[in-house]
Parts: C-alpha cells; sequence; structure tokens
C-alpha cells in the first residue's frame, strides 16, 4: 500500500502579523499568518485580553472578506441617474478635488449644511473631531441606531453601561440574569465568560422572547413578551421592596438614595435636590436630627419621611419617592404576569434566588481598600448576581427607562461594581454627566464648534433648539423630541434630509452604513428620498458622498465613491477617547497595522479624512502656515493630542515609551504596540478593582491617566435629577421650554425615576389588526450585511425565515416552509416560515440583514439572499402616524431617540398554494460598477501547480 | 477491503470531547476547520458557487441546532457539532477496496490518502455519522485529520499543537486529548461529566464523546420565608430602614 505522506514540520507561513480584528465590533486580536504575501491562516491572539485567542467564526472567516468580489476598486463618479448605478472610475486626485471644492464652498457658507454619519466605525473620535473642526452639529455615528438606550442610561445612571464600559464579574457571579441579548457584544468575551459561569456551577437566567444563541445553554428561558422587560424589573423590585432585601448600606454610601428631593408641586423646583450653598445636595441625619450634606461620612441617613429644609421648603428623600412608587401593588407579580407572558409564581421565585444569592450567598474577598472618603476597608464584600443586556432591551421605544430599571436594580441590591456582580471596564467610570454638552449652538474664530457635536446635556440650556424650540440638528438629537439623543438620531438623516431640502443641508458624507437597506427603515422608501428630486430637477438631497470598501446597496445612490480598504490593509486606533476595549482588570487600547498591501487603487478612510481635513486647512489639522500637520492616520494617531499628554492611544507615551496614559508623544509608539502584539493593557494592582465608583486609589490612577477630570467619588443616581430638570420645563418652568404639542410628552417621559409604558409604535397600532410582535435576531456567523459576500459565512446562512411558535402555526394553518404574508402598519413582505418551540407564542421573529438586493455585494443575481432572504425592515418606517396637525415624530425612543426597531407588530395571513415562490418585496436589480469576476469553484489554499 | 490495525492494550486513542452544555452553536469551530485545513494536510476544501445560486464546499465540522424536550425547563435548543468521531471499529476503513481510508496504529487517527482514493464513495455510506466530505473537484474523499498538520507539527509552539477547532472554541466547548489514557485531562472530563458516544448500538466504538447539558440550580434553596403576595407592604422594607444606616 503506497504510505499517506503528512508533513509534520511545514511552518504555517513565512509571515506573521498581529492586528485587530474587524469582522465585527468586538475588536478581538488576531495573528495573521501569510504565506508567500497571501493570506494562509488567521487565528486569536492568545495574549489578547479581549479574546485571549478564541475567535470567532466571522473572525476567521476574514480571508474570505479581504477577497471578496465585492471590493470596490477605484473612485467613483456618477455619469446617470442617481440610482441607476451607473459611474465612471476616476482617479483620486479628481475624487479629492470634488470633494474639497464642495466642503469648501459648504464650510464658507454654512458648515451645517454638511452632514457627516459613520456606520459601525471604530474612528469616531477622528470622524468627531473632523465634524468639530469642520464646524457643523450634524454628525452622528450608528449607535442612534444601535445601542444608545444602553449607552444613555448607563452613563447617565452609573458612569459606566453594559458591553463597553462594562461586564459582568465571570469569576465570581452565582446568577447571572442576560436580557434580550442572543448573539451580541460582546461576542467572544461573552461566549468565554458563558463557560466560566457554566464551570462554577452558577445559573444563568436569559430573558428573551427567543431561545437561540447564548440563550440555548442559559439554564432557564424566561420567554417574555417584547418591550415588557421594564415590567419585569420593576416587579422584581417590587417584590424585593416588599421583602426588604435590599442593600441599604450600598445605596446611602454610594448612591443619591437619602439625597432629599424638594417637595413642591408646581413649583420651578419640585423634584430638583436640595442643595446647601456650597451646591452639595442634602440629607436628614437621624442621629443629629437635622439636615446635613448628604456627602458627609458617618452620618445615618433618612431613606423615608419628609423633612423641613432650613429655609422652609419640605424635601424627601429620592428613595421615598422609588419605595412609594414601586411598592405600587400595580408592580405585583400578579399584575404584570399577563402583560409579561410570564407567570407570577416565576417572577416570585426569581426575585427569591436574585435575594438569596446577594444576601444570603454574598461573598467576601480578602483585600484591603481605602474608600474615597479615606477609609479603610479589610475586604471586598461582594453581591454575586451579575446582569447584562443589550439589544433587546435597547431598540425598544421604552429601552432608556427599561435599562434605567434594570441599573436600579443593580443599584438596590448594592451589586454595581463589588466582587461577583457588574462591574466597571477601566477607563469607566466616569463622572455624571460624562462630558461637556453637545457642541453647535457656537463656533470659535477659526470655524470650528467650541465642543464636539455629541455632547452630554444636563438641562434644556443645552439643547440644540431654535427660538420655537424645534430641532436644530438635522436627526433631531438634542431637541425636546429626543433630549439625551447623545449618538444622534442615524435613521432620521435621510429622511430628514429629505424632508426639509436643499435648505437644510447640501451634502450628505456617509461612511460604512448600508443606508439604502439594512440599516434603512423601509428602503424602498429611503432610496425614492434619495432620488427625488425638486420641479427644477434638482435632488432634494443635493450631493451624497459615500466612502466603503464594498459594493452595497448604498453605493449605487452616491454621487461620488470613496472606496476604502478592508481591515487587514489600514491603520487604526481603538481609541480610549472613542470606544476603548479595557476590561475591568484595567485599561486597555489597540491598533491595526496594515497585514497586506491593498491590490487596488482603494484608500483607507481614514487617511483620506485626513488628507480632506488638510486640504480644507480645518483647525488643527493643519499648522499656521496652512501646511498639513498629519501625513496619514498612522501619523495622527501618534501625533495628535486632545489635550496636552492626551492623545488617540494611552500606551507607551513618553520620550522613552515607559509612561502610560497621559505623556508626550512618542515617536515610537506604533512599533511599541507592535512588539507588543498590537495592544496595551494597563493591569489595576487588586485594591483597585473593585469599587471603583469610591475607590481612592482607581479614582486617583483614572484622574493620573486622563479619564477623569476630578478624582472625586462618582454618586450613582438612582434618582436622575437631569431628567426632571427636562420634565419641569415641560410643565413650563424657566426660559427653555418645549413646544407645545412635546409638553406632555416631555413630561411624562423625562421621570427622574425608570418607568415603565407600552412601546409607543406598539400603543399606536390596532392590536386586533396587528397581533403579533416581530423581531430579528443577529446570526452567530454574520456581522449586518457584511456576512453574504464571504464565500464561507453565506454557506452557514443565504435564507433566512420567519420563525413562528408552533401554536401560532397551527391557528393559521402554517407548516415549515410554507410561504406567508406579513403586513405591518407601513407595509407587507412575503417569506417563508420555519416553526419552533422556544419562543413566546405571541412574537415572530427572523435573522437580521441575511436579504439582499439582487445584484448587491457582487452575488448572482439569482443568490438565495435575493430571492428567498428577506429583511423586516420593509414593515418598518422611520416616522409615526402624523399627528392631526401634520407632524411626523420619529420612530424612536422619545428620551435618546433610539430607533425602535423591535416596537413592530404585525400579522400573518398564508399564502395561496400557487405564490411564486420568492420573497417581496423585490426591488429592482442592482449592477456592480465593475466587472464581476465570479468564479465556479473557489480553491483556496490550493498548492501552487509545480513548474 | 481495508484491514484495521491490532487494537493495543493502553494505546493511544486521539480525539476530541465536545460539550453541549456550553455550546452556542455559533460555527465559530467549523470556519477555522475550513480555513487551517483548506491549506493543510487535504488542502484545498473547495467550494462550488462561492457567489451563486446555490453555494456549497466541503466541509470538515458542520453544526446542527435541534430543539429537544427536556424535563423540568420546558425544552431546550441543543447545538450539535459533528465532525469524524475516529471510531475503534471504522467501517469507513473496513469496506474501502483500496486502502486509501486508513486507521493509524499510533494515535487512532482515521485518515484518507488521497493519492490512492478513487472516489468510489462506499465509505461515505458506510459512516453513519455523515463525516466525509466528498470533493466532487478532485474526485476524492477528504475528512477530518484531527488536524494532524497541527497536533504533531514541530513549527509551531507546544501550546497550538491542538486541533483549530480546539484553539479557536469561544466557549471553550472543545477538548482534545488521549481518551485511551484514563488518567487523562479529557478522560477525567468524560468521567466526571457522563460523557458519551454517538450512537454505541452501533458498534462503531466512536473515539469522541459529546458531554451532555448541565443545569445549573441554585446552589442553596431560597432560605427566607418565600416572597408572597399579601405579606403586608412594606412591614420588611420598614424594619429595614429602621435600622441605624451610616455612610
Amino acid at each position: 500500500m503506497p504510505k499517506d505522506s503528512i508533513e509534520y514540520d511545514t511552518p504555517i507561513g513565512d509571515q506573521v502579523a498581529y492586528t485587530t480584528c474587524y469582522m465585527c465590533a468586538c475588536r478581538c486580536g488576531i495573528k495573521v499568518h501569510l504565506n508567500d504575501g497571501k493570506l494562509r491562516y488567521i487565528e486569536g491572539n492568545r495574549d489578547h485580553p479581549v479574546n485571549r485567542g478564541v475567535l470567532c467564526a466571522k473572525g476567521s472567516a476574514g480571508i474570505m472578506t479581504a477577497l471578496s468580489p465585492a471590493r470596490l476598486r477605484k473612485p467613483l463618479k456618477r455619469v446617470g441617474p442617481r440610482g441607476a448605478g451607473e459611474f465612471v472610475e476616476i482617479e483620486w486626485d479628481e475624487a479629492m478635488e470634488i470633494a474639497t471644492s464642495r466642503l469648501a464652498h459648504i464650510r464658507a457658507t454654512n458648515p451645517n449644511k454638511l452632514a457627516l454619519f459613520t456606520g459601525r466605525d471604530q474612528s469616531q473620535s477622528l470622524t468627531g473631531y473632523f465634524a468639530q473642526m469642520f464646524g457643523t452639529m450634524n454628525f452622528a455615528a450608528h449607535g442612534g441606531f444601535c445601542s444608545v438606550n444602553m449607552a444613555a442610561a448607563g452613563l447617565y445612571s452609573m458612569g459606566g453601561a453594559f458591553w463597553e464600559f462594562g461586564e459582568p464579574d465571570w469569576d465570581h457571579a452565582k446568577l447571572f440574569l442576560l436580557f434580550g441579548v442572543a448573539e451580541d457584544h460582546d461576542s467572544n468575551p461573552m461566549k468565554l465568560g458563558l463557560a466560566k459561569l457554566k464551570e462554577r456551577g452558577a445559573k444563568i437566567i436569559t430573558i428573551n422572547p427567543v431561545r437561540t444563541g447564548y440563550s440555548a445553554i442559559a439554564d432557564e428561558f424566561v420567554g417574555i413578551t417584547p418591550g415588557t422587560d421594564g415590567l419585569f424589573v420593576l416587579s422584581l423590585i417590587h417584590c424585593l421592596l416588599e421583602a426588604g432585601k435590599i442593600d441599604t448600606e450600598f445605596l446611602v454610601r454610594y448612591t443619591n438614595a437619602h439625597h432629599l428631593v424638594i417637595d413642591a408641586p408646581g413649583a420651578p423646583d419640585h423634584g430638583l435636590i436640595a442643595r446647601n450653598k456650597e451646591g452639595q445636595p442634602l440629607a436628614f441625619d437621624r442621629t443629629r436630627r437635622d439636615v446635613v450634606s448628604a456627602t458627609a461620612i458617618d452620618i445615618d441617613p433618612a431613606l423615608l419621611g419628609h423633612f423641613t429644609l432650613p429655609d422652609g421648603r419640605i424635601a424627601q428623600p429620592s428613595f421615598a419617592l422609588l419605595a412609594a412608587r414601586y411598592t405600587d401593588p400595580a408592580f405585583a407579580p400578579e399584575q404584570v404576569a399577563a402583560r409579561c407572558g410570564i407567570e407570577a409564581a416565576t417572577i416570585r421565585r426569581i426575585a427569591e434566588e436574585i435575594a438569596e444569592i446577594a444576601f444570603n450567598q454574598a461573598i467576601s474577598i480578602d483585600q484591603p481598600w481605602t474608600d474615597s472618603a479615606g477609609r479603610a476597608h479589610k475586604t471586598m464584600t461582594g453581591r454575586p448576581v451579575a446582569m447584562h443586556a443589550m439589544r433587546g432591551i435597547s431598540a425598544h421605544s421604552n429601552g432608556f427607562h427599561t435599562c434605567r430599571a434594570i441599573h436600579l436594580l443593580q443599584m438596590l441590591l448594592g451589586a454595581v461594581d463589588t466582587p461577583g456582580s457588574w462591574r466597571y471596564k477601566s477607563p469607566y467610570p466616569k463622572s455624571i454627566p460624562a462630558g461637556p454638552p453637545p457642541g453647535g449652538a457656537k463656533r470659535n474664530e477659526n470655524g470650528s464648534l467650541t465642543s464636539a457635536p455629541l455632547g452630554f446635556p444636563t438641562g434644556p440650556d443645552d439643547l440644540l433648539v431654535d427660538d420655537q424650540g424645534e430641532a436644530l440638528r438635522l436627526d433631531r438629537a438634542f431637541s425636546w423630541a429626543a433630549p439625551l439623543g447623545i449618538h444622534g438620531l442615524m435613521h432620521m438623516a435621510i429622511a430628514e434630509a429629505h424632508a426639509a431640502g436643499p435648505e437644510k443641508i447640501d451634502t450628505l458624507f456617509l461612511f460604512m452604513a448600508n443606508m439604502a437597506w439594512n440599516s434603512a427603515m423601509n428602503p424602498s422608501e429611503t432610496t425614492r428620498m434619495l432620488t427625488d428630486q425638486d420641479a427644477d430637477g434638482q435632488y432634494r438631497i443635493p450631493f451624497v458622498i459615500y466612502a466603503d470598501a464594498f459594493f452595497s446597496e448604498t453605493v449605487p445612490y452616491a454621487d461620488l465613491v470613496l472606496p476604502d480598504t478592508t481591515y487587514l490593509e489600514r491603520h487604526d486606533c481603538i481609541s480610549l477617547l472613542d470606544r476603548p476595549i479595557g476590561s475591568a482588570h484595567g485599561p486597555a487600547d489597540a491598533i491595526r497595522a496594515p497585514v497586506l498591501v491593498p491590490d487596488r487603487d482603494v484608500r483607507p478612510f481614514q487617511d483620506v479624512l485626513i488628507d480632506l481635513a488638510g486640504r480644507l486647512r480645518l483647525p488643527n489639522f493643519v499648522d499656521q502656515q496652512g501646511q498639513k500637520l498629519y501625513s496619514s492616520y498612522a501619523d495622527y494617531m501618534v501625533r495628535h493630542e486632545r489635550k496636552p499628554g492626551l492623545g488617540p492611544l494611552a500606551g507607551f507615551r513618553g520620550a522613552a515609551g515607559d509612561v502610560p496614559g497621559r505623556g508626550a508623544p512618542n515617536p515610537e509608539q506604533l512599533n511599541k504596540y507592535i512588539e507588543n502584539h498590537g495592544f496595551w493593557q494597563y493591569h489595576l494592582p487588586a485594591e483597585q478593582l473593585y469599587y471603583k465608583h469610591h475607590n481612592q486609589a482607581y479614582l486617583q490612577t483614572a484622574k493620573a491617566m486622563g479619564f477623569i477630570d476630578s478624582d472625586a467619588p462618582i454618586t450613582l443616581n438612582l434618582y436622575s435629577e437631569i431628567l426632571q430638570k427636562f420634565r419641569l420645563a415641560g410643565e413650563g418652568h424657566g426660559t427653555r421650554v418645549p413646544p407645545e404639542r412635546l409638553r406632555a410628552s416631555i413630561v411624562r417621559f423625562m421621570d427622574p425615576l425608570p418607568i415603565w409604558y407600552p412601546p409607543v409604535e406598539e400603543a399606536l397600532s390596532d392590536p386586533v389588526a396587528f397581533p403579533l410582535h416581530a423581531i430579528t435576531q443577529r446570526p452567530m456567523a454574520m456581522y449586518h450585511s457584511w456576512g453574504s459576500q464571504n464565500a464561507w459565512l453565506r454557506q452557514i446562512l443565504s435564507e433566512n425565515r420567519l420563525y413562528l411558535h408552533r401554536s401560532l402555526a397551527a391557528k393559521h394553518g402554517l407548516v415549515d416552509e410554507d410561504w406567508v404574508q406579513v403586513t405591518s402598519r407601513n407595509g407587507t413582505l412575503k417569506c417563508q416560515v420555519r416553526l419552533m418551540d422556544g419562543l413566546n407564542p405571541n412574537t415572530v421573529w427572523t435573522w437580521n440583514a441575511i436579504g439582499k438586493r439582487a445584484g448587491a455585494w457582487a452575488l448572482a443575481k439569482d443568490a438565495p439572499e435575493a430571492r428567498r432572504g428577506f429583511l423586516l425592515n420593509h414593515l418598518i418606517s422611520e416616522y409615526l402616524p402624523a399627528s392631526e396637525a401634520g407632524h411626523r415624530a420619529s420612530n424612536s425612543d422619545p428620551v435618546t431617540g433610539q430607533a425602535a426597531w423591535f416596537d413592530l407588530t404585525v400579522r400573518l395571513e398564508k399564502c395561496a398554494a400557487d405564490t411564486n415562490p420568492e420573497t417581496e418585496p423585490s426591488m429592482p436589480d442592482l449592477e456592480a460598477p465593475f466587472s464581476l469576476n465570479h468564479p465556479i469553484i473557489l480553491r483556496h489554499g490550493a498548492p501552487e501547480p509545480t513548474a | 477491503m481495508t484491514s484495521l490495525p491490532q487494537p493495543l492494550p493502553g494505546a493511544t486513542k486521539l480525539g476530541l470531547v465536545i460539550d453541549l452544555d456550553t455550546c452556542v452553536g455559533c460555527h465559530a469551530c467549523a470556519v477555522n476547520c475550513k480555513e487551517w485545513n483548506t491549506g493543510g494536510h487535504h488542502a484545498p476544501l473547495p467550494d462550488h458557487q462561492p457567489y451563486g445560486a446555490e453555494p456549497d464546499g466541503v466541509w470538515f465540522n458542520r453544526i446542527h441546532s435541534y430543539e429537544a424536550e427536556a424535563p423540568g425547563c420546558g425544552g431546550r435548543t441543543v447545538n450539535f457539532p459533528r465532525s469524524c468521531l475516529h471510531c475503534e471499529q471504522p467501517q469507513c476503513v473496513t469496506v474501502c477496496p483500496t486502502g486509501a481510508s486508513y486507521k493509524r496504529a499510533e494515535d487512532g487517527i482515521v485518515l484518507i490518502n488521497t493519492d490512492i482514493c478513487i472516489g468510489c464513495k462506499l465509505c461515505s455510506w458506510a459512516c453513519p455519522y455523515g463525516a466525509r466530505e466528498f470533493d466532487e473537484d478532485a474526485g476524492v474523499m477528504k475528512k477530518c485529520t484531527l488536524c494532524i498538520d497541527r497536533i504533531y507539527n514541530t513549527a509551531l509552539p507546544e501550546a497550538e499543537r491542538e486541533p483549530a477547532c480546539v484553539a479557536t472554541c469561544p466557549s471553550r466547548a472543545r477538548h482534545f486529548g488521549d481518551l485511551g489514557d484514563p488518567d487523562s485531562a479529557v478522560s477525567k472530563l468524560v468521567a466526571a461529566r457522563g460523557g458519551v458516544e454517538l450512537m454505541p448500538e452501533l458498534g462503531y466504538r466512536p473515539t469522541n464523546r459529546y458531554l451532555p447539558p448541565r443545569k445549573a440550580q441554585i446552589a442553596t434553596p431560597p432560605r427566607e420565608t418565600p416572597m408572597r403576595a399579601g405579606t403586608g407592604v412594606g412591614s420588611a422594607l420598614l424594619s429595614l430602614l429602621d435600622k441605624v444606616l451610616s455612610r
């Protein structure tokens, strides 16, 4: 028998490079092997703090994204009608000249006429800075349709948030509650963490309408009705209050539970926190029987009762308001059970389990630490109940308050940054508010905005509204319609640009956002708006610049296309100024360094933006002679300083490269990162690992490194005075009040304590006509629309189905693969169904972003993504039904402007047996702006034929 | 037909232990396997119509998800990764007319010598687990090699000498080792967790093991009086709040 030949000593390749993955948003470290300059193998970086060597399906398929036939090749200029996809290839010089002259004119006349919106971008500290220096307030990234509810609720409550600013204590938690997360950020760290919990026998409870992904391995599946999580959580709080199972010591030490709230209904200070003349909040000390500074130590603060302030006003502790509200029988499990789709006994049992773990199974770590008042503690006590929440909470119009309700639960349990609970990821916590208010109202002499366009309002004075109280920003962020729209409302940008016409903006500049397809609510209406013309034949949205690496559905709607590279061909920084990769163990950041040289005429978008800023002579991008300050993004990453000593990268600063956080720029910084395999991490000493909001040593470290301006303790906002300030304006107090039509809604939604209300769109819909909730889940092997161009990933999922509970299917006489028509108030689609058990019976769902427009992403026009895939987006509108006065509110959370993707309600009808077996609606096919190269067979990795 | 090596007592039996309790069905193992092996011993793993109407390629590892009834928790979704089980009595080997399909005596790995495979597919018919993958482009059968070009590869750092699927698994649900050695970490894991072989009734004696789902309970049942409705709203809270607090 001929012997099989096996090679046991062949190196993987001839070159190894370390960089950061970008197949999704998690920013895992990767080790890339090349052979003869070609990609051979991508694996997880075993030393990297995010993924510790593991790598998901997406990351493992990076080779096929680099080889995608959908990659753009050269700058494109539109020559046919917009949307027809008729382009000519142009040189970069011409492309940059077109962009520069257009933008220079805008900047010289009205800078706000440039609207810069970026997608799932990881360079927002650069793009936001560009917008600020350009002088336009019309800037945002994709957070407004992703997770702003989580970020805003977290930052305004605790100075941190789920995912990027916090994580569960995987090593100590004994009970883990997972809200609305199937497969989501933090993808690989979540999986590593869940495995750790399982290893230790911790209990995992998933609260999710659908049992897929992480919910599949949970110990208990709570198949909640979409949009009712807040009610469920407030009912848990009701049970805990009823049983006296809360951590009062934690509340008075670390939150504003004992702060006295003025009780003077109708007065302009009603609901504000009473303060002394030094501005310190007040409390009532039961020992001294006196009103004292609430920040004083060694007081015995009252949590209930009414007290008379020295000036005669009456006030009560904020906790008293909380207790009165949530002990109300309306929050009893028996009252909420039907609405939530969860049995009352289950809610009561879960409350018991939480109380058991938090109070009877508390843990204590023998680790001395010193609190911010200078008191030494011998141990760190933990309440080992951890929580995590994301999409399913965020994507509802009640998501801000729901997320705040979860944080309230954490605070009441004393389960914030303690052993076993949810923990801050350094550089968080930050103060509340987490930064300056949004820029836009004022400009410096050099034309730049006085502060960044996205910021943190603390009251009505910080809003960007005109004298009538109407939005100044294109997307309505920071207006009375979305006071805490801290990430902007990207889903409104095109619709509002179209509605206002050229008076509002001139150029819509988009980066990496598939706004004409899966990132649009109602893609067919969006594409109509992008192509709509005035009577004189001018486009309603005069000019569209689009930067992306791939031929997405949005490319045909641009006038100028700037082709980007893939993540393997560019520099990037995962910056502490933006969205860091720090952990509870310490701050961290990372870089991307080019692994491949582009084989086509494309340029990294960040390099292009810095070039553009130089051509436009924007402040801080050129020197006093008008010469460009930065030759590239890599150069900017090293030399730019936002404040003295603070730059895009926190590692290896100072002349010798040994200063962490704040220090002089180091010309060798990128080499240091490369030597360290692409990242920097600072390990906090053990005494700083918990109680970061009140940990003296940690706060001093954070201040020294430039994360926070002051090392004062961060008091958690159980009660949000900031929200109350907006509410008072809604009641007519102050000089800045909402327009009449929004007053009632401001009073209702800007409640200083969490509330629950039915999702706004659902409440406006007829429950008989549209009895079912419809949501999407994110497939584990796909990241939004990117996966379908990937030869490997699309074999895992190339068409999607609508999943129904078996009982619902029986009602409609449906079996697997039957075709149905799905109708919402906004539209109709046709698709096939599949039946399952692990699903809320009144909910239908499908995978996110699998459906593609025929021809897009360089797929064959008969690809299953186009013929049997579909998007729920066609059933959703960015607007709610018009009011009687004709005003159209956005389909958003009324506090933050978060896109309310999951508020959708629908009905089903079975299609006739002879229905055409293709999904609908079907938009006209797209033609790629380059000749297609479709191999019939791909033999990646085949040995080179020997000569 | 091809004969099997004589099993020696205490012989090495390399294989995988896959934890169905922690597998979230993310496909990381499948894609990383594809990525490694398309440039590895069986290179390439071709993909037909990669951008067309019916994309279909060679994969050594595929993931299936099932819903199953489980007492006490109203059912469960189980993710099931499927690859070659490196059986001790593999009929895929014994049916092979050319000797291309073989089982190694030294470590129990089942392999294919593609140089002498005639593409008759008898082996794939004989495998009840559906673990064999036919490369129509080359006209030969291919399959999981247990990353034989990684696990013994002297050019790799020692820590990396494990199958790609094991190295990449984000929920650490995959383990690799010698299941012939009762003292190995994998054997101990199987013993501790009650690991099972797939379809033992067929008699192929697979080497790989699957660990069944666990169900965690709150270690101690709640000790206090259960929280029941109508216990007097506020009384427990009031007595708690009565206590002296120290800020």
